[in-house]
């Protein structure tokens, strides 16, 4: 949730920062659709047309934010605090690395731990202790009641299988 | 009197022990999801979606239909008793509510938004049951002109009508178009910005970008700011309305009711633009003006009952013509087409039982929320007051549940973290989220109506303003896209900000 507009008006560099974003997002576009049969049929209008005008807007509102960038025309959020940030990207990275070697439970339990941690709990391992019991129960309810298929690893098999 | 006997005949489906029970699970578990501070209903639904994910289709549709009306209603707890509330079309609940909550009238606060939600759920399902048969018959003679010209006003309501800027809205919007470029076109079956990943062959997943957004954006969001949380308000005395609150409330909860419920069944914006308008229907209207912003109760009356009219109106157009127009509406459509169903004149011809049976169970499912929610009310409290790192916690385990549930790759757990980083940024700068998962649903669809009526016409584009309806209909959007940024140019822009919100 950001704040309202800020009163100053100085030009600001991260609305040059997102107009740089969409217009990289409208040059992977336009590279795409220059390598597509075209293909129009009797509409005129083939498979890389509608992108071609969705990255052409795309450009168009890279521009405009540039020009309301100039004007400090965008709201200016209050300080971040990085850490709580990093600490959940971590454990969602860790939970794709992990998830095929570990198993559901036991990333997912990472999962949980290191976003609680992010939020100011610890110690971290209480955290991962609380995790795994909530994920063994998710896996209990999800994978063998509600037939959704999640990969296990060696304690779901020890636990479930065994 | 057709519709009256496809109702009864829905009922009938509805009424079976085991649909009985998924409707009552969908409606517990949705109240108790959107009861959660900083859950919206587009979440509620979003996070809940692998529940029913291995039901047969009128089972876990049905489950899903109590979820959105759980959602919607234990939303509206969460902002009377936090001053934060968990979905933007109850912040304007939380203006009166939560000044009740402080005076110690959370009670009859949280009593009038049950009760207003049950009557205004009730009388605008029944008015869903008679208008979409009606709805459905002009739908059939509409043409893909006259759908891309529906889409093209959806999409400019959505992103550009509300909020504090238009260029915002139509960037989410437009990033939402470009993302859903990717993966097969539907009419040639060319592979389209894959870049030679097999996994992006399907398309993004609409669920797997609501959650990024909704919930791990917004997780992110909370954690980096660490502000102290405020406070709840206890509710002393009892939930019961004395004679005087009932004779205030009955006016505003019918009066909401029919604000709500035409704004939700037109493509104009969802849930928050009724509430707005209703609250200041109800501040113009009332004898008691003083108390308006010091706990006025019709402030929470017709606002509540407005918001869950115009939820009901909203699948209107979903359930007719395939349209959503609020982000937890194109979450329901993915809902429908995780089973290859398609919303649409044709489901009213070709799946009637299921659809009278989806709709009766709405009926059923606004009976128990009212039965559950004014006992049950103390254990929504308690949902309340869980400790921040455990519920969020809680919050990322389930959302990465839904995306792992459905397709465990390493690749679908990337975009997961790359959208969840961009809802993040997107939050920080003011971006709406909303749009962007619209215009992921609806944009292939527009895409698809426009080609095929330009082959129709052989090309010619002057065939998109060649009917009175697609004329009308591109003629509004168009005043609807130009006059908010003319309002804004002017310094109103205000008031358009303040009905906008993104967390529908």
């Amino acid at each position: 949730m950001s704040e309202g507009f800020s009163p100053e008006r100085r030009p600001r560099r991260a609305a040059f920062v997102i107009a740089a974003g969409l217009a990289g997002l409208a040059a992977l576009i336009l590279v795409d659709a220059a390598g597509l049969k075209q293909d129009g049929g009797y509409a005129g209008v083939g498979p890389a047309d509608v992108p071609r005008i969705v990255a052409y807007g795309l450009l168009g509102l890279a521009v405009m934010t540039v020009v309301s960038g100039l004007r400090g025309d965008l709201p200016r959020p209050p300080r971040q605090a990085p850490a709580p940030v990093l600490w959940i990207l971590g454990g969602l990275v860790a939970q794709l690395a992990l998830l095929h070697v570990v198993g559901f439970v036991i990333s997912g339990a990472l999962l949980f731990g290191m976003t609680a941690r992010g939020f100011g709990q610890r110690p971290l391992w209480k955290a991962v202790a609380v995790g795994l019991v909530l994920s063994l129960v998710i896996y209990g309810v999800f994978d063998r009641l509600l037939k959704l298929n999640l990969p296990g690893g060696p304690l779901e098999l020890l636990i479930f299988r065994g | 009197m057709e519709s009256f006997s496809l109702l009864m005949q829905g009922l009938s489906t509805a009424l079976d022990p085991v649909i009985l029970l998924y409707a009552l699970i969908g409606v517990t578990l949705g109240t108790a999801v959107g009861v959660l501070p900083g859950i919206g209903p587009a979440l509620t639904v979003a996070l809940l979606l692998p529940v029913t994910y291995g039901l047969d289709p009128a089972g876990s549709l049905i489950m899903f239909a109590g979820i959105y009306y759980g959602g919607m209603y234990g939303g509206s707890t969460t902002s009377i008793l936090l001053n934060t509330p968990g979905e933007s079309a109850s912040i304007v609940t939380a203006i009166e509510g939560n000044q009740m909550a402080r005076q110690g009238r959370g009670g009859p606060a949280l009593a009038t938004a049950a009760i207003g939600s049950f009557v205004a759920g009730l009388i605008a399902t029944l008015l869903l049951a008679f208008l979409a048969p009606q709805v459905v018959k002009l739908a059939l003679t509409l043409g893909p002109r006259e759908y891309f010209a529906l889409m093209v006003l959806a999409f400019v309501t959505v992103s550009a009508t509300f909020g504090d800027s238009s260029l915002r809205g139509l960037t989410s919007l437009f990033i939402g178009l470009a993302l859903a470029c990717v993966g097969i076109d539907g009419l040639t079956g060319a592979a389209r910005l894959t870049y030679g990943v097999p996994q992006l062959m399907d398309g993004i997943e609409t669920t797997t970008l609501a959650v990024a957004l909704f919930a791990i954006g917004e997780a992110l969001a909370v954690a980096a700011i660490r502000e102290p949380p405020d406070g709840m308000h206890r509710v002393r005395g009892s939930v019961k309305m004395t004679g005087e609150d009932w004779r205030r409330s009955w006016k505003a909860w019918l009066r909401g009711t029919f604000i709500g419920f035409p704004i939700g069944s037109m493509p104009a914006g969802g849930a928050d633009v009724a509430s707005f308008l209703s609250y200041a229907a109800e501040r113009k209207l009332t004898k008691h003006p003083e108390e308006f912003g010091k706990g006025a109760i019709e402030g929470v009356a017709g606002p509540e009952a407005a918001n869950n009219a115009a939820a009901a109106g909203t699948l209107v157009p979903l359930l007719t013509l395939g349209l959503p127009t609020t982000a937890t509406a194109a979450i329901m459509l993915a809902g429908f087409q995780q089973f290859g169903l398609q919303p649409g004149p044709l489901l009213f011809v070709m799946n009637a039982e299921l659809v009278w049976g989806l709709i009766a169970s709405l009926l059923i499912a606004n009976v128990m929320l009212v039965v559950l929610n004014l006992p049950l009310i103390g254990l929504w409290i308690k949902l309340l007051s869980i400790p921040r790192p455990w519920l969020y916690g809680g919050i990322l385990l389930f959302a990465t549940l839904g995306t792992i549930g459905v397709n465990a790759s390493p690749v679908e757990l990337g975009m997961l973290i790359l959208f969840g980083v961009m809802g993040y940024g997107m939050r920080l700068y003011g971006y709406p989220v909303a749009p962007v998962v619209v215009g992921l649903i609806l944009g292939p669809m527009a895409e698809q109506q426009l080609r095929r009526a330009l082959a129709i016409a052989q090309g010619d584009w002057t065939t998109l303003v060649s009917t009175p309806v697609s004329a009308t209909l591109l003629g509004i959007s168009a005043v609807f896209l130009v006059v908010p940024m003319l309002m804004r140019l002017r310094g109103r822009g205000q008031v358009l900000s303040q009905v906008a919100g993104d967390a529908d």
